[in-house]
């Protein structure tokens, strides 16, 4: 399936195809694979992570395949599907049904992947929100800190303050828990009516009732805060303490070795969004009920589509593959189940709202952009994610705005900015390998991502 | 492909000329956050310390120059023998 081809530049090319080639190697994306295969199709899967399984399934230093993906992974490897970890997409076209991308581990191996069917399962990403001290070392994601412990970070007998919202929280404590941390606190940002509101409608959804009960077990001992939100950190070089605020008014300081929040998840949309796909407002994939995008050939499945969850991207996964396949009848007995795990998701989404006063956490001096240290102050005012970028430069650096674009929508009311090519620092020669594409076309008065051979 | 399922080794890296041995499989941003000599990973463009944030390859705060290549997310590489790491950016 694999052909390398030497070129004037260095770097090689290497080609793949396949009828179906798959983005992330998460659940929804393993089980298109897998439903794309069993309708008779050679299928490619590409990941970014060394070893496949997506963020819920990602693998444990020295433990093997997450259980639940162990199986998943086999049967995508018995039926035949190629699984290329490691591998980033960064650009491509939905015209010429190509994708280009680079080895994480050297990123002068360029890969051109021609499909004749596209799945998009590309997962989500943590919303960071800026508060004073939230650059320090020690700060992390959530969803971050687990996928760090998971990589080897050991944090047993470390002191570790949670805060945010959404169900994420409660399933990442416990991970710390059971990896031999102090969790030294819990903050949700919602109210305890609407989280009790919503344990009690878990009657219909059995399975889910059981994993809140027993996490809330494992949490035994952890003091669990409602209504309450960090607003500040502070430390010497790093985080040492952090400063919790109520609803009720109430302000206290809480010491710790390490912070981690999450107000919930943003949909990993931009490569879509590169190819044409329509997206709504939020950055949700716009799919209709097969998981079809707005562009020909282009399916999308998972976290994309709006945030839901591992069963929901199952779900979607399956819907997808088996359409992106050919294979309707099987397609739509798999749409059947994945409705209700929509009402679930609804359900979710109004417990767990974020309140107004995580709008009036960053000072003025507060930095926003983290790449490109620019504070709150300089884009408050701003019309637009555009402006901020020609005016100050936020958005700019290297993670081109995935960090402070979710977090100036919330904060600012941005609309969502257009996605250029690049995805991701590229390296010259890999961009001259990569050939004509969108990337060419990119405009030359703003500095383009291609300066990774510069230093900033 | 790498293996990180080799479970109990270790390998040994080098952290601006500093040897650290870190579990075999280990992800490189996880065993900079073990080495307690390692207080920030970067410098931002105004000189403040980070780490590492998102932990899924989003946001660069963990980036390094690894074996000579620059602005290297060191939360998507594991760690390999050998492997020399500068935290200079
Ligand atoms: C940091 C984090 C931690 C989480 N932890 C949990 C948890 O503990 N429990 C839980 O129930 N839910 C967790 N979630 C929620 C999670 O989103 C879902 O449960 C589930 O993993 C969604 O599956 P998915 O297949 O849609 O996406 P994912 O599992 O996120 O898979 C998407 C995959 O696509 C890959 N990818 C994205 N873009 C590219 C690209 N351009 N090139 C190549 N590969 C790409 C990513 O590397 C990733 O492996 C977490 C989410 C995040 C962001
Ligand atoms: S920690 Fe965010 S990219 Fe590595």
């Amino acid at each position: 399936m694999a052909e390398s081809a030497p070129n004037g530049y260095g770097p090689s090319v290497e080609r793949h195809d396949a009828d179906v080639v798959v983005v992330g190697a998460g659940p929804a994306g393993l089980l298109a694979a897998i439903a794309a295969c069993e309708a008779g199709r050679s299928v490619l899967v590409v990941d970014e992570n060394p070893a496949a399984g997506g963020q819920i399934w990602r693998e444990a230093t020295g433990q093997g395949p997450h259980p639940r993906a162990r199986l998943v992974i086999r049967r995508v490897r018995r039926l035949g599907a190629g699984v290329l970890s490691g591998v980033t997409v960064f650009d491509g076209s939905a015209d010429a049904r190509v994708l280009r991308a680079l080895h994480v581990d050297d990123p002068r191996r360029v890969l051109e992947i021609r499909y004749r069917e596209l799945v998009l399962a590309t997962g989500a990403s943590e919303l960071f929100l800026p508060f004073p001290g939230w650059t320090l070392p020690g700060v992390t994601g959530v969803g971050g800190l687990q996928a760090l412990v998971k990589g080897g970070f050991a944090v047993r007998g470390r002191r570790v303050l949670l805060a945010g919202s959404g169900p994420l929280l409660l399933a990442v404590a416990a991970s710390l828990k059971a990896a031999g941390a102090r969790v030294v606190g819990l903050c949700e940002q919602a109210p305890r009516s609407r989280v009790r509101r919503f344990g009690f409608g878990l009657w219909r959804h059995p399975l889910k009732a059981l994993q809140g009960v027993g996490l809330l077990a494992a949490l035994r001992g952890v003091p669990i805060h409602h209504d309450s939100w960090v607003v500040e950190a502070r430390g010497a070089g790093r985080v040492e303490r952090a400063f919790v605020a109520d609803a009720a008014g109430n302000r206290r300081a809480i010491d710790c070795d390490l912070l981690a929040t999450g107000y919930g998840l943003v949909p990993a949309s931009r490569l879509a969004e590169l190819l044409g796909c329509a997206v709504d407002h939020d950055g949700r994939v716009l799919v209709d009920e097969t998981c079809a995008t707005s562009v020909d050939g282009i399916w999308c499945a998972g976290e994309p589509t709006g945030i839901g969850g591992v069963e929901v991207a199952m779900a979607e996964g399956r819907v997808a593959g088996s359409h992106a396949a050919g294979d309707r009848q099987r397609g739509a007995l798999h749409a059947r189940l994945l409705r209700k795990e929509q009402r679930f998701v609804r359900r979710l989404e109004r417990a767990f709202a974020l309140r107004d006063e995580l709008r009036a956490l960053p000072d003025d001096d507060t930095i926003l952009c983290r790449c490109e240290d620019v504070s709150f102050g300089a884009v408050r005012s701003l019309r637009d994610a555009r402006q901020a970028k020609l005016e100050t430069r936020c958005g700019m650096g290297p993670c081109q705005g995935r960090v402070c674009g979710p977090a100036s929508s919330f904060l600012c009311g941005f609309p969502r900015d257009r996605v250029r090519p690049p995805l991701i620092p590229v390296p010259m020669g890999a961009l001259a390998v990569a050939g004509p594409s969108n990337t060419s076309k990119q405009r030359s008065n703003e500095r383009s991502n291609e300066t990774m051979e510069t230093p900033e | 492909m790498v293996d990180r399922s080799a479970g109990g080794g270790e390998v040994t890296i080098r952290v601006d000329g500093r040897q650290v041995r870190v579990p075999a499989g280990a992800m490189l941003a996880s065993a900079l956050c073990n080495d307690r000599a390692t207080q920030a990973m970067r410098r931002s463009v105004t000189g403040q310390p980070r780490g590492p944030l998102c932990g899924m390859g989003i946001c660069f705060e963990c980036r390094a120059t690894v074996d000579g290549r620059p602005q290297v997310r060191t939360c998507t590489l594991v760690c390999r023998e050998g492997m020399e790491v500068r935290l200079d950016g």
